[in-house]
């Protein structure tokens, strides 16, 4: 008997069979980014896309960081200012929205919130009038402003469930002591929403980071971040497999850093995407 | 409004008005210029009534795009929910390297679309990838991924072969691949939210873990299950990057989306009025979604 598969012993090597094959499934197309990008240009043969290089050649990452390196730095500019806008009106809004209620406060909150679902398509044509009238189109601060609105619909949800946790009776005590409004945010509120802004900078970061649309329809050479520029690259028929992946490793890995140090606080973020959370 | 709330109010008007001008104000325009005919790059605010819609439902590219944002919606969701699910149960299963796992279900949802369409571009390449691991696996006759311009179990509606295009299998592959972690997590904390107790009254009962499973916890997720098809239901109506990066529209249009569509007639066909009809049109079928979900979220509270 000891060498049978019992029904219990049967159910896990099934679980973890099932679970290191499709584990291997979500990590191949890292495992081929990274080998081809690795590899030498004579190397880079459709029949050989599955065998790790021969010799290791660092070419790739050299060629496409030139080519990517001002998209990247316009992407850094654009998302810094942004994510960090973007939480402090979140964290006002939310902590308006949660502590601070009046009548019909509840229906703004909902009327933001649909502002977080729209397809941006719906307002592209005005938004593109918009920021030509103002001087803000094909510019990093044009892209800055429509990250930092588009992002107050998820940054206030964030942080009003956030704040939702923190007790009334916390507040009502410094009422009594007379802090007001801006009293109680500084010196209660703000000092105990640090994990809030810990998951909000994460999701704009990631969100603003890897958008495209608005990054493709509202800049041209020269601002563009590096998700359109990536697309470029991989577009053009000259450039070479190997350096494609390499730029697309390139692109991704601010975003991936970030969830392999701050998965936790990513996952919080992603929950809260979704509403309730 | 009592006077010790006008300072909070203050301080969040300038979102209200932001979102007031950006959301609701950009979609008002939207939809007006979708009753004009602005066709050119020159503006032409004149007012034209149905004319735009009238053209779309009878366009072979848009009754293309209808079909293929179905079949996608359709199988993304079913993809993504039930891969979701049950890498979720069985990560719930007191598993060794538990987080090793999560994490590796998960990190492709830290990519940029347009990184995931440029890699598997590369892998559903039909000289390339999957179908060199395929043909040393001894199958003959090889699939043609994206470049396929097959419409499977089709009939003629309208003026397109209507059934499922077998190109866009391989775009939803790579969406579910990105998506999954997300309703892994959200299946995952709602599996852990359930008191042990409610399964160990199961269990005590007689039931098989496999129906503790289904009988129990699956119906306990209902609501998860709900959230997560609507959240991707919302996503694949107006996906785009992954479409652009991937596969582009296709040929004879077995890849394209609404969203493909809006983009090229606008910003490369300067024909404004049209683009916006499409946006219009999006925005009708997440609103349709959307809008129950945000006031049902909103009664829950």
């Amino acid at each position: 008997m000891n060498n049978a598969l019992t029904p219990f012993r049967f159910r896990r090597v099934f679980l973890y069979a099932s679970l290191i094959l499709m584990g291997l499934v979500f990590i191949m197309p890292i495992y081929v980014m990274l080998i081809t990008s690795l590899k030498p240009i004579d190397e880079v043969s459709l029949s050989r896309m599955w065998e790790l290089p021969t010799a290791i050649s660092f070419d790739s990452y050299q060629y496409a960081f030139e080519r990517l390196a001002p998209s990247l730095l316009n992407t850094i500019y654009l998302v810094v200012p942004a994510t960090i806008l973007s939480a402090l009106f979140g964290s006002l809004n939310g902590y308006v929205l949660s502590k601070w209620r009046f009548k019909g406060s509840e229906w703004i909150f909902t009327a933001i919130l649909f502002g977080m679902f729209i397809p941006y398509q719906s307002i592209l044509i005005p938004l593109i009038d918009f920021l030509r009238t103002i001087g803000l189109y094909n510019s990093i601060p044009g892209l800055i402003l429509v990250h930092v609105v588009y992002g107050i619909p998820i940054t206030t949800l964030i942080f009003r469930n956030f704040y939702a946790a923190i007790p009334t009776s916390l507040l009502e005590a410094a009422k009594i002591d007379g802090t007001g409004f801006l009293g109680i945010y500084r010196h209660i509120v703000l000092p105990l929403s640090i994990s809030g802004f810990v998951v909000v900078c994460i999701w704009q970061f990631t969100n603003i980071w890897n958008e495209f649309l608005f990054a493709v329809s509202i800049t041209s050479t020269g601002s563009q971040p590096v998700m359109v520029a990536l697309q470029n690259l991989s577009g053009s028929q000259i450039v070479h497999w190997n350096v494609q992946m390499a730029g697309a490793l390139l692109a991704a890995l601010p975003t991936m850093l970030v969830y392999v140090f701050l998965g936790k606080y990513f996952v919080r973020g992603l929950l809260a995407g979704s509403v309730k959370g | 409004m009592s006077s010790e709330k006008v300072l909070p109010f203050l301080f969040i008007l300038p979102s209200i008005i932001a979102i007031a001008i950006f959301v609701y104000g950009f979609i008002s325009w939207t939809g007006y210029v979708s009753l004009t005919n602005w066709t050119t790059l020159v503006k032409d605010l004149s007012f034209a009534g149905l004319k735009n819609y009238a053209f779309l439902f009878n366009d072979y590219r848009f009754q293309s795009d209808m079909r293929n944002t179905l079949f996608f919606t359709l199988f993304f969701i079913v993809g993504v929910s039930g891969l979701g699910f049950f890498l979720a149960v069985f990560i719930d299963q007191n598993i060794r390297q538990e987080s090793l796992f999560r994490n590796i279900f998960m990190f492709p949802m830290a990519l940029s679309f347009v990184v995931t369409g440029v890699v598997w571009q590369w892998l559903f390449n039909p000289s390339t990838g999957v179908n060199l691991l395929l043909e040393r696996l001894g199958i003959e006759s090889l699939p043609r991924w994206y470049t396929d311009t097959t419409i499977a179990f089709s009939f003629p509606l309208g003026s397109i072969e209507f059934g499922l295009p077998i190109a866009m299998i391989a775009v939803v592959i790579a969406a579910v691949w990105q998506m999954t972690g997300f309703s892994l997590a959200m299946y995952l904390a709602g599996i852990r939210a359930i008191p042990d107790e409610v399964r160990e009254a199961a269990r005590v009962d007689g039931a098989t873990e496999m129906q503790v499973y289904r009988r129990v916890i699956f119906p306990m997720l209902m609501p998860i299950t709900v959230s997560v098809a609507i959240i991707m239901a919302h996503i694949s109506l107006k996906i785009f990057d992954l479409v652009y990066a991937m596969t582009g529209s296709g040929s004879n249009f077995v890849t394209d989306v609404p969203a493909m569509y809006m983009f090229e007639t606008t910003f490369r066909g300067n024909n404004f009025a049209h683009g916006a009809a499409i946006a219009v049109i999006m925005l009708l079928f997440v609103a349709i979604f959307i809008v129950p979900y945000l006031i049902g979220n909103r009664r829950g509270d």
